[in-house]
């Protein structure tokens, strides 16, 4: 393993207490992010990829909260808590105040990048306005260097006429344009880290494979370590070193890129992979996971995957799986939840397999199963 | 680009960035080309150019007559209406007539007051209290309201909560009751036309915090709010600098026509002898003055009366026209 990492977050567990029940929406996770290493973060619309990654910046609104885990950055804790006996949960000593995190880590030392470029930009201010009031805002410079800085940062972006474009409105700018102002935003006060939550899903691939393009380049001259937020596994291998792969709040599987996509830990992954649509594959060839998430508020007991997943056993719907080591590549560990592997011992191979949605089960047998094992999908 | 900048402009769902999107120079475009905004626009120079002269003139008037500078902006008078300005004896004749009428003199344009003076003078100077307070009454509410509901929109919960009963409180209370109140309280008795204008302004507070409540529950749910407070933008700033621009658009189009509805709150005032207090002219006083000679002089009351149907009118046409021009539904 490498020296210490940027990012360290730790049983991290984020939830959302509604009139109808809590919504466990990050639900005991742990990863690293190293310097200069673009991690990313997989998973289907609404694993918990966004509510995890705000969390970093303790930026989760009302009704949710942080209940439990530790985040730490460059050796400061940006959250610390745990749960005590009675139910009751602390913040330990030495975790940064919510004013010192606004001030000092949030923009400063990690920005982010949202997913519509669109609605990320005030509509009533101009580009160059907002760029300019933001480094004004987290940086020492004033007026007329604060504008030059601005002009210089379009430009890195590859805003071509950037003078001329300092003065036009948002709207003036197309979806592409609007994300590289985004990300001439996140970098212009040289955070060390940037999470970027899902940025170039709004965009048309020629668009994305720009802004990948862009965004690597950066990344190789400033040094920045990202997270990228994404569902494309077709993003992940294009800019990615390591990937976690969340399934209804947890991370599932967590690997280097190459090591995920040809020694493939957990069935989740297999499935996401198979499920990508492919130039050389046409519709009826594709194998989409069946049936859709259960919902945060009332998870599947045992593995979450278990009734969509095509390996699952009766050990399955039983015990619970916490991620453990395969595998070591490069100083990384690959970590995988899934009881297949050998390093669990729980009787996988002697368990019977259970009949569910992935081994063609009837739809009205599907629902039926579903609501045995409580996990009532929504439609 | 400019092309592909309209399409998206007009493809838009309607989202509330995109009102605001607009910039001034369309806004104003759109007005130049709107009739009735156009016209309500005149009428509004017209009042305000009258009530400007009438401001300056009677500011110099105070510099030349070094008596008359103890008169404050709202007392002051102009010298026709002074005391010692009043026409001598034979000058001029008490409730003379228009001058379209028989027994009616072009010099004096709309007749004269029961005391001889120049009914269109007074007219004139009257209009600077009538424009003034409801131009700063409605700034006023617009101001304490929009910084209200943009506070209680954005925190919600408890501050929202609180914010937002506390206007209705003042929501409940019957407004003219409200004002004639305060004034009386405020003032110690003396009625100032000061405390009226707060007065005014406190009952108008309501209707704007709520206006402004309502847009900031969607605009707070942006994502360049979300991106700002990432960035680690202060609280204080994004509702100043992104809440409230964002925001704004019905504010304005219901302040222009709440001054028309202040205007006549406050000739009503005057009119009850809340509002300006003598010397001073005003149309409302005026009113209150000329109903008793109604039969015998109806012009006296079909003066002041015009002026405020006239100016109301102004700036209920300009308010139109800017709403239809702030809607990015219409697109003409």
């Amino acid at each position: 393993m490498r020296d210490k990492p940027l990012l360290r977050v730790e049983n991290l567990k984020t939830q959302f207490v509604t009139e109808n029940g809590t919504v466990r929406a990050v639900d005991g996770i742990s990863f690293e992010v190293y310097e200069g290493e673009i991690v990313g973060i997989v998973g289907e619309s609404g694993a918990g990829k966004s509510v995890a990654s705000m969390s970093l910046l303790r930026l989760v609104d009302n009704p949710g909260e942080i209940v439990a885990g530790e985040i730490t950055y460059k050796g400061r804790t940006i959250f610390a808590a745990e749960e005590t006996e009675d139910g009751d949960r602390r913040l330990q000593d030495g975790v940064l105040s919510a004013e010192t995190v606004r001030q000092e880590i949030r923009g400063n030392e990690i920005a982010v990048i949202f997913q519509d470029p669109m609605e990320s930009l005030n509509p009533v201010f101009t580009i160059g306005g907002q760029l300019r009031e933001f480094i004004e805002l987290n940086r020492d410079l004033t007026g007329d260097e604060a504008r030059k800085e601005a002009i210089d940062m379009l430009r890195e972006v590859g805003i071509p006429d950037a003078e001329a474009r300092y003065d036009e409105y948002p709207h003036q700018f197309s979806g592409g344009m609007r994300q590289r102002v985004l990300i001439a935003m996140a970098l212009a006060c040289q955070p060390s880290l940037i999470i970027a939550d899902e940025p170039t899903t709004a965009l048309d691939v020629t668009v994305e494979g720009q802004i990948l393009d862009l965004v690597d380049e950066l990344q190789r001259k400033y040094g920045t370590s990202f997270i990228w937020v994404t569902h494309d596994m077709g993003v992940v291998a294009e800019i990615c070193d390591r990937v976690n792969v969340m399934y209804l709040g947890e991370i599932v599987e967590q690997a280097p890129v190459d090591e995920l996509f040809y020694e493939t830990g957990h069935p989740y992954t297999k499935a996401l992979l198979d499920s990508m649509p492919r130039p050389d594959r046409t519709v009826t060839d594709l194998d989409p996971i069946r049936g859709v998430m259960p919902e945060a508020i009332d998870p599947p007991p045992g593995c979450r995957f278990h009734p969509r997943c095509p390996d699952a056993r009766e050990v399955c719907r039983q015990v619970h799986p916490e991620p453990a080591e395969i595998d070591r590549v490069d100083g990384f560990s690959h970590r995988s939840a899934c009881f297949k592997r050998d390093v669990f011992d729980v009787g996988y191979d002697e368990s019977p397999p259970l009949d569910n949605l992935a081994r063609g089960e009837s739809e009205r047998g599907q629902e039926a199963s579903e609501v045995a094992s409580g996990g009532g999908a929504s439609e | 680009m400019a092309v592909s900048s309209e399409s998206q402009v007009d493809g838009g769902d309607g989202a509330s960035g995109e009102v605001a999107a607009k910039t001034w120079r369309d806004t104003l475009g759109r007005i130049k080309r709107d009739t009735t905004a156009r016209w309500g626009l005149y009428v509004i120079s017209v009042v305000l150019v009258v009530g400007l002269y009438a401001f300056v003139d009677t500011y110099l008037s105070t510099l030349t007559f070094g008596a008359l500078d103890s008169y404050t902006m709202a007392e002051a008078i102009p010298i026709f209406d002074h005391p010692e300005h009043l026409p001598a004896p034979g000058e001029s004749q008490p409730n003379q007539p228009p001058a379209f009428h028989v027994d009616g003199t072009l010099e004096y344009p709309l007749g004269t007051d029961p005391e001889g003076r120049d009914y269109f003078t007074r007219l004139v100077y009257g209009s600077q209290i009538s424009v003034s307070v409801g131009i700063v009454a409605t700034l006023l509410g617009t101001v304490a309201g929009t910084v209200v509901g943009a506070v209680s929109g954005y925190y919600g919960g408890r501050i929202d909560d609180i914010l937002m009963r506390s206007v209705e409180t003042l929501y409940a209370i019957p407004g003219l009751i409200l004002i004639i109140v305060f004034t009386e309280f405020a003032s110690g008795g003396q009625r100032n036309i000061q405390y009226a204008i707060i007065g005014v302004s406190l009952t108008t507070i309501p209707i704007f915090a709520r206006i402004i409540r309502s847009r900031v529950l969607s605009v707070r749910e942006m994502d360049y709010i979300e991106a700002a407070r990432a960035a680690g933008v202060k609280d204080r700033y994004i509702i100043a600098k992104h809440i409230i621009p964002n925001s704004f658009a019905p504010v304005l189009v219901y302040a222009t026509l709440e001054i028309g509805v202040v205007i006549l709150i406050v000739a009503g005032l005057s009119f009850l002898g809340y509002g300006a207090q003598p010397p001073t002219p005003d149309w409302g006083r005026m009113l209150a003055q000329s109903y008793r000679y109604m039969h015998s002089n109806i012009w006296l009351s079909i003066w002041p009366g015009l002026a405020i149907m006239f100016t109301i009118m102004g700036f209920n046409l300009f308010g139109d026209g800017l709403q239809d021009a702030l809607d990015p539904r219409i697109d003409n």
